[in-house]
């Protein structure tokens, strides 16, 4: 299991990407480590821009690094060009042969590795099998839809049997229900060929679904690499909070702290103990974060560690967001209370309430 | 809401109202079409006739046709009639200049593409803003004449021209190497005319090939060869098609280049049809030669264009 330590498929050590010379050079990468086990579903995340589509072309090869070096397997294949890297990527275009049938494109691989015609079909028998796309395999690639073209897109880039296979956003062009779809054909596709996937997306959502382990990125480095869970409840910067999922962020003071956790005193003299990261050694003035879920509305403002004035209930079928305006002023709170049949108390917009927190709900996190 | 409030005879008039649209501009389209059809009668379809009715013709001794029916003309073109006996003679000599014509036509086409293909492909993989210059460039030849362009080559190639007297000055060689009224000469003129028309379409198919495609055929462990045979070949086989048929036709038909380059001792099919208008004064056989060779490129058309877009089709 991906917890485990596992052998290494790929191990990217201090790479380093600029583009452009002179004045106008951009660090797309700078200086980034990161190690991918085998077997792993391991997700880039981040907003577009940050440098993900770069490291994943770094592997792929479609670009060579400025410094550093990738290792596959423990060889370094850097220097290599694409077709010497037993790698393949799923394009966000798709990219299919257009002067091509669907099971031409699926072949195309076996065939430049020089494969014997029978061991061809019978692979590309099998991989139109595993996509479901039978069927279609004599049409034109121009003749499907989208959601085929992605099955296409799969189908050929796992024929060869790659070491890794490497999916830029293969899913953002999809609309909401066939993606939720794909996205359970390519963890069965994973769990089925054993294949470590390399996955990009600026999709939060569709990371913590999917992914063994993610790596969050920004402005061409690499923030916080994890479990879903460990970069959702203990993200390591502010950055990476903000960035997945809702968050509440409430400044307050560092009143003491011992073994990784702070007393952290709000304007309205209420205390609150809250985690920190490692390494990280919070003083003064901090902000606190705080999930939606992990926070509770009382109706009686006493009881509660902070208060404010309800300003806007949404209702989002599963769940019912609260938005409170804090006494103390600045953000919204947002409060998310899940829709049961017996939801004993009703609140009105602009009620009085009072905030409470779950234990260890609130963390204390660098800027 | 809005759907509501059309009652029956609202739609049905609008559904009238649609459909008078729709017919009047259809006639519209035909009136629109009607200079282009004007242009094609006068300057295509009439000539044509013209000439196709001519070729059946007797020629008149001093230039012109006596209007009188004859297949003489297409006889002519391969046998000779004897003046004594009147039999007919199997004469080659037409056929071996329409040959040599497609032979330099066919050389030319290949030269070009092979020349053309590295030229487009570069300035399609220039930075977009780049690439405006480099059509321009391409461009450049055609501000001038071809004749003036032509009478260049002339001087450069000639005896005494620019090649020669370097070489004889650097004193690689010791005599002047003939180049002009050569075969050479022509078809180094043909290259010379007509390479800017292969490159153009050349490039704008090669500038609208999806580059992703050809990072995806690397990916798929295609080396660059197999991907220029597997990829950008078959990806760019309409300007390919397009270069060639802009290549051979013209240069099957060329004049000016033979006439000057060749110096009147190499024919081309181009200076044989004009000579039948001029000195050799025999209209109808002129018109019959230009009758004949349209018919060739039509017949070399037809299986050139069936080949190529079955084997786009096949991939």
């Amino acid at each position: 299991m991906p917890e485990q330590p596992g052998k290494n498929a790929i191990e990217v050590r201090g790479v380093r990407k600029v583009f452009g010379t002179g004045e106008n050079q951009v660090a797309a990468l700078d200086t980034v480590s990161v190690s991918i086990r085998e077997n792993e579903f391991f997700t880039l995340l981040g907003p577009s821009g940050c440098g993900k589509t770069t490291l994943l072309r770094l592997i792929a090869g479609f670009d060579f690094p400025t410094a550093g070096e990738i290792l596959l397997h423990g060889q370094d294949i850097a220097p290599l060009p694409p077709y010497k890297r037993p790698v393949n990527t799923v394009f966000q275009s798709y990219a299919l042969f257009p002067h091509m049938t669907v099971a031409q494109n699926i072949g195309f691989g076996l065939e430049m590795l020089g494969k014997p015609k029978a061991e061809i079909e019978a692979r590309v028998a099998q991989m139109l099998k595993l996509v479901k796309m039978e069927a279609l395999k004599a049409r034109r690639t121009s003749q499907i839809s989208g959601g085929q073209q992605q099955r296409v897109a799969l189908a050929r880039a796992l024929a060869p049997q790659p070491k890794v296979l490497l999916l830029d956003e293969p899913l953002s062009a999809l609309d909401y229900k066939l993606r939720k779809e794909m996205q359970i054909e390519l963890k069965r596709l994973q769990n089925e060929t054993g294949i470590t996937f390399i996955f990009v997306t600026h999709d939060q959502e569709e990371a913590l679904t999917m992914s063994d382990r993610i790596a969050v990125m920004s402005a061409g480095k690499i923030l916080q690499v994890g479990t879903p869970r460990d970069i959702y409840d203990r993200p390591a910067e502010r950055f990476v909070a903000d960035f997945i999922g809702e968050t509440n962020f409430l400044p307050g003071t560092v009143v003491s702290k011992q073994a990784g956790v702070a007393t952290v005193k709000f304007a309205s003299s209420a205390t609150i103990s809250a985690g920190y990261p490692e390494g990280f050694n919070p003083t003064g003035e901090v902000t606190l974060v705080v999930r939606p879920e992990h926070a509770d509305l009382v109706s009686d403002p006493a009881k509660g560690t902070i208060t404010g004035t309800l300003s806007n209930i949404v209702y989002f079928g599963t769940d019912t967001h609260y938005h409170v305006k804090l006494d103390g002023g600045g953000e919204n709170f947002i409060v998310r209370h899940q829709n049961s049949r017996s939801s004993a108390v009703t609140y009105e917009t602009g009620a009085k309430v009072g905030i409470q927190f779950e234990e260890d709900a609130a963390r204390v996190l660098k800027d | 809401m809005t759907t509501a409030a059309l009652s029956p005879t609202t739609l049905s008039k609008a559904a009238l109202f649609e459909a008078q649209a729709v017919k009047t501009s259809a006639r519209r389209n035909r009136l629109l079409s009607l200079p282009a059809l004007i242009i094609i009668g006068i300057f295509g379809v009439l000539p044509l006739i013209i000439i196709c009715i001519y070729s059946f013709l007797v020629a008149a001794p001093y230039g012109g046709v006596q209007w009188q029916f004859s297949t003489d003309a297409y006889l002519n073109f391969l046998f000779q009639r004897d003046i004594f006996d009147d039999t007919l003679q199997f004469t080659p000599d037409f056929l071996i200049i329409y040959l040599r014509s497609f032979l330099f036509a066919v050389v030319t086409t290949i030269i070009c593409l092979l020349l053309g293909f590295p030229t487009a492909y570069f300035m399609a993989t220039r930075p977009p803003a780049q690439r405006n210059w480099w059509v321009l460039l391409i461009t450049i030849p055609f501000w001038s004449n071809l004749l003036v362009r032509t009478l260049a080559i002339m001087f450069i190639i000639r005896d005494e021209g620019l090649i020669n007297n370097a070489l004889l000055a650097l004193g690689v060689i010791d005599k002047p190497i003939t180049m002009l009224y050569t075969n050479f000469a022509i078809q180094l003129g043909l290259l010379y005319a007509f390479l800017p028309f292969m490159v153009l379409p050349l490039y704008s198919s090669l500038e609208k090939l999806d580059f992703r495609l050809v990072e995806a055929a690397y990916d798929l462990y295609a080396t660059r060869r197999q991907v220029l045979w597997r990829v950008i070949i078959p990806l760019s086989k309409p300007g390919i098609i397009a270069g060639c048929l802009l290549v051979f036709i013209p240069a099957l038909g060329a004049y000016v280049t033979p006439l000057i380059l060749g110096g009147g001792v190499h024919l081309m099919i181009g200076d044989l049809i004009a000579q039948q208008f001029g000195s050799g004064r025999n209209w109808p056989l002129g018109c019959a030669q230009a009758l004949i060779l349209m018919a060739a490129v039509l017949v070399a058309l037809f299986f050139y264009v069936r080949n190529t877009s079955g084997k786009v089709q096949h991939g």
